[in-house]
């Protein structure tokens, strides 16, 4: 196994419907928590990576002012974005600039202040999602895109509207262990099924709440590492594929190609399989992503995915645990701090610290991060 | 120029395939075809990125298509809030897949994935044009 860049230090925000403070402040809440985690200083960092969503930032080009106010002049700092997963997409880099000798620390900062703009203007940069010539024009919305995929998941393995609720539970149940979610309520079947649509068959709670936060994740060479940390957990392998953002270039629309790539690659680079992976967290904006995740990372095979949330295999008891931290369902989606959160969830279950979420002993972990409808999909595998 | 008239909200006005709005005027659906390696796109592209060359030709989009899957939409995004509910849909004409709306006396009980639907033009208020999938 690869045992190049570790990663040295993790920090999130609590995610919050509406955070009372400036973009400067919610990022600096993530990277306090991973520097006092790493146990280094801002002089230590050899370069910053700053991922988020512009069309949600006030602030243009945003990266200089986290600099600034992280204490990380004179260091380089740049944007990196791929929607949501634009800080695993930051992890790709900052991993790829260590590997190159160019820096031995790389601060990956994610964070996204959804409440920044108006809830009007949300709804107007929503429509923009899709291809603004072919698509944007029917009225589309990102729920609309998850929503085709279930129905062709349904229809094509026989899922159900239950087999979503099912997921959404899982979520709420440890939504409810996790202090830094949004929505840490539980919830009852009858509650998911009976909630309004959003796009049929998705309704409510099918459906991630958007969310302030942050996280903050540090990257360091092996010899870095070495003297910085007890307990580095190595990035074992790393992949990364695209799709078209039209749905007219896809094959089919009962899962995200670009993970089955990207999954195949971090595979390969790691020397494991599915089977071998101990605990996992995957992109949940919507419970059919879940779904599909399963599915599209090889946990089961093609059509099989609802066995494993059926048969409870994707609790910590499981198999497979799955997003046992709430996942986007009961955490929160801010967009660009989503990924480095669902890294640091793994890093502390492979250092035996995630608490009342943690999984025994587990050796391997997963992440699986997409932006847009699986436009982007990255997976990382992390080691101990 | 003349792009702005397709959509019940247009977005992009300037483009190099703009004559589609011409065609959706005249009641057809059209994309264009790379003479060099005879790929078809729909929608239409200027530019053939596998050979890569930028002589494409307009076709027509006909017959039939199968629908690959639809949602029933209750919130739209600026601009559509009126419209809802509306049903998006991808239907496969032969291997050529187009994104759209279907047509709205189709009520939701009655769409099922794999019924046939053809490509019409709709006219909207405000001089804006656009196609719908209607059942055949
Ligand atoms: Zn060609």
């Amino acid at each position: 196994m690869s045992r190049d860049v570790a990663i040295v230090g993790v920090g999130q925000s609590t995610f919050f419907r509406n955070y009372e403070g400036s973009i400067r402040e919610l990022a600096f809440e993530a990277f306090r928590e991973a520097i006092k985690d790493a146990g280094i200083t801002p002089a230590d960092v050899g370069a910053s990576i700053i991922c988020s969503a512009p069309e949600y930032d006030k602030q243009r080009s945003p990266s200089g002012l986290m600099a600034e106010y992280l204490g990380l002049n004179p260091q380089p700092t740049f944007a990196i974005e791929t929607v949501c997963s634009s800080s695993t997409t930051g992890i790709r880099v900052g991993y790829s600039l260590i590997k190159a000798g160019l820096h031995d620390v790389v601060v990956v900062l994610g964070f996204q202040k959804m409440s920044e703009i108006s809830s009007a203007d949300s709804q107007e940069r929503m429509g923009r999602g899709a291809d603004i010539m072919w698509e944007s024009p029917f009225g589309t919305m990102m729920p609309a895109y998850y929503a085709m995929h279930a129905r062709a998941h349904f229809n094509r393995y026989g899922s159900t509207e239950k087999d979503l609720a099912l997921i959404r539970i899982k979520a709420a149940k440890y939504g409810q262990l996790n202090d830094k979610a949004v929505y840490r309520k539980g919830l009852e079947l009858d509650q998911v099924l009976s909630a309004e649509a959003v796009a049929s068959p998705l309704k409510r709670f099918d459906c991630c709440a958007n969310a302030d936060g942050s996280s903050c994740i540090i990257l360091a060479s092996a010899e870095r590492a070495k003297e910085i940390s007890q307990k580095p957990v190595w990035i074992m392998g790393l992949g990364a594929a695209t799709a078209s953002l039209t749905m007219t270039g896809r094959e089919a629309l009962d899962g995200l190609n670009s993970a089955r790539l990207a999954s195949k690659q971090a595979y390969e680079m790691a020397g494991v399989g599915p089977a071998d992976i101990d605990v996992a967290e995957v992109h949940d904006c919507f419970t059919i992503a879940e779904l599909m995740a399963y599915e599209n990372l090889g946990f089961a095979d093609p059509g099989k995915g609802v066995e494993l949330i059926r048969e409870g295999e994707t609790y910590l008891e499981g198999k497979i645990p799955v997003n046992v931290d709430g996942g986007l369902l009961s955490k929160g989606h801010p967009i660009g701090a989503t990924g480095g959160s669902q890294v640091r969830t793994i890093v502390l279950q492979l250092r035996g610290e995630a608490g009342a979420m943690q999984v025994p002993d587990p050796e391997i972990g997963l992440v699986h991060n997409i932006g847009g409808v699986g436009i982007y999909a990255n997976v990382i595998i992390l080691g101990r | 120029m003349g792009f702005e008239k397709f959509g019940r909200v247009s977005f992009t006005a300037q483009t190099k395939v703009g004559n589609f709005v011409d065609y959706l005027e005249k009641g057809e659906l059209a994309g264009t075809k790379c003479p060099k390696c005879g790929r078809k796109y729909f929608p239409p592209r200027a530019d053939c990125s596998w050979c890569p060359d930028s002589t494409v030709a307009w076709i027509k989009i006909e017959g039939t298509g199968k629908l690959v899957s639809f949602t029933r939409v209750h919130y739209g995004p600026t601009g559509f809030e009126d419209d809802v509910p509306y049903t998006l849909a991808l239907a496969d004409f032969n291997g050529v897949k187009v994104f759209g709306r279907l047509s709205k006396d189709l009520d939701e009980g009655q769409t099922k994935v794999g019924m046939e639907v053809k490509a019409v033009t709709a006219f909207l208020p405000g001089g804006q044009l656009s196609y719908e999938l209607v059942p055949v």
